[in-house]
């Protein structure tokens, strides 16, 4: 199974992005690291160790927003056993988007590199229909 | 035993360098970050020194690792992880050394700078803690040859604080100075303006017990 780690700057932000995985996607475990240890806008590489490690699946994807976000989630990466490290893929596609598809196609029981092909289809996928 | 109980001496004169000029640091990145630089790295050195009270300490690289773990968890920003990494790759440099050489200490330098410039993607001139720490490892290197540790690390300092006084007039490409365009010219870096400080009270704390 595959799980999803969101890591954004704002707590809400994780959150919210969390529950609007769930509502679509249903049976998926994610969890949410929004904002810094002291709850404010930030990160917290501490409390993304932990929601890595306490995911109870076979696999790990991690989604990031802003600049320091994507730091933590590598120095976390780093601190990691390498049998820690070899289930767990930090995946460059967009926030919402990203995690959305990936959720979805993780519902489906499908394997991480399924769920991230999807996520990195929401990058290039156009919002507003050209012409 | 000797030289980890120098680097604790480092790491009691750096954070209290970053209790001094936290200010400072914090003014500098109010212009063109967000504000929190110098109280940032004042509370994750606090959160270090309060590590190391606890920790078991065998060798200079232990001194170093929980330092890593400290400002990694505690600093916040990307200053934590930038400056986590430095402190890790810094302590894995030295392994199980307990006698650190001068060549040791500028070879730790370099493993700081190759993780810095690894987790930043930054080269010299995007105005960051790479434009002060390239040369203070250049510096470092030269004096290497021959030299002691405090010389390396005073040569690294002089170089970082030049490097730092360098980033006055650039245009900033990486970090949230970077969405600012133009308007992050005629403002020096706060990073690199602490890296320059760090090092500044690494070699005070060894030139004074030496």
């Amino acid at each position: 199974m595959v799980g999803i780690v969101l890591v954004s700057h704002s707590k809400q932000i994780a959150e919210g992005t969390a529950e609007l995985v769930l509502q679509m996607a249903g049976e998926v475990e994610i969890s949410p690291v929004g904002g810094d240890a002291d709850g404010t806008f930030g990160t917290d590489p501490e409390r993304i160790e932990a929601a890595i490690r306490d995911l109870e699946v076979d696999e790990v994807l991690v989604f990031m927003d802003l600049g320091s976000a994507v730091l933590s989630a590598e120095t976390v990466l780093e601190m990691l056993s390498p049998d820690e490290r070899e289930k767990v893929t930090l995946v460059d596609a967009p926030f919402v988007e990203g995690a959305f598809a990936a959720g979805v196609t993780a519902s489906t029981g499908a394997d991480a590199e399924e769920c991230v092909e999807a996520a990195m289809e929401a990058r290039t996928e156009p919002k507003l229909q050209e012409g | 035993m000797e030289d980890t109980q120098a680097t604790l001496d480092v790491i009691r004169e750096m954070a209290a360098a970053m209790e001094e000029n936290r200010r400072q640091l914090t003014k500098l990145d109010s212009e063109i970050g967000d504000g929190d630089h110098g109280n940032n790295m004042n509370r994750g050195f606090q959160a270090a020194l309060e590590r190391l009270e606890n920790a078991d300490l065998a060798t200079p690289a232990d001194v170093l690792k929980a330092v890593s773990m400290a400002l990694i968890s505690k600093v916040g920003g990307a200053a934590g992880p930038l400056y986590g990494t430095a402190f890790l790759r810094a302590s894995s440099a030295l392994g199980d050394t307990e006698e650190v050489s001068a060549e040791d200490a500028a070879e730790a330098l370099e493993a700081a700078l190759g993780g810095i410039k690894q987790r930043g993607k930054a080269e010299v001139g995007d105005k960051t803690i790479v434009d002060a720490l390239q040369p203070a490892v250049e510096a470092a290197r030269e004096a290497a040859d021959g030299g002691s540790v405090a010389g390396v690390l005073r040569a690294a300092a002089g170089a970082a604080e030049e490097g730092a006084e360098a980033t006055v007039p650039i245009r900033a490409r990486r970090g949230r100075a970077s969405y600012l365009g133009a308007r992050s010219e005629g403002h020096q870096d706060p990073g690199a303006t602490s890296t320059y400080m760090l090092l500044d009270a690494a070699a005070r704390a060894l030139e004074g017990s030496s």
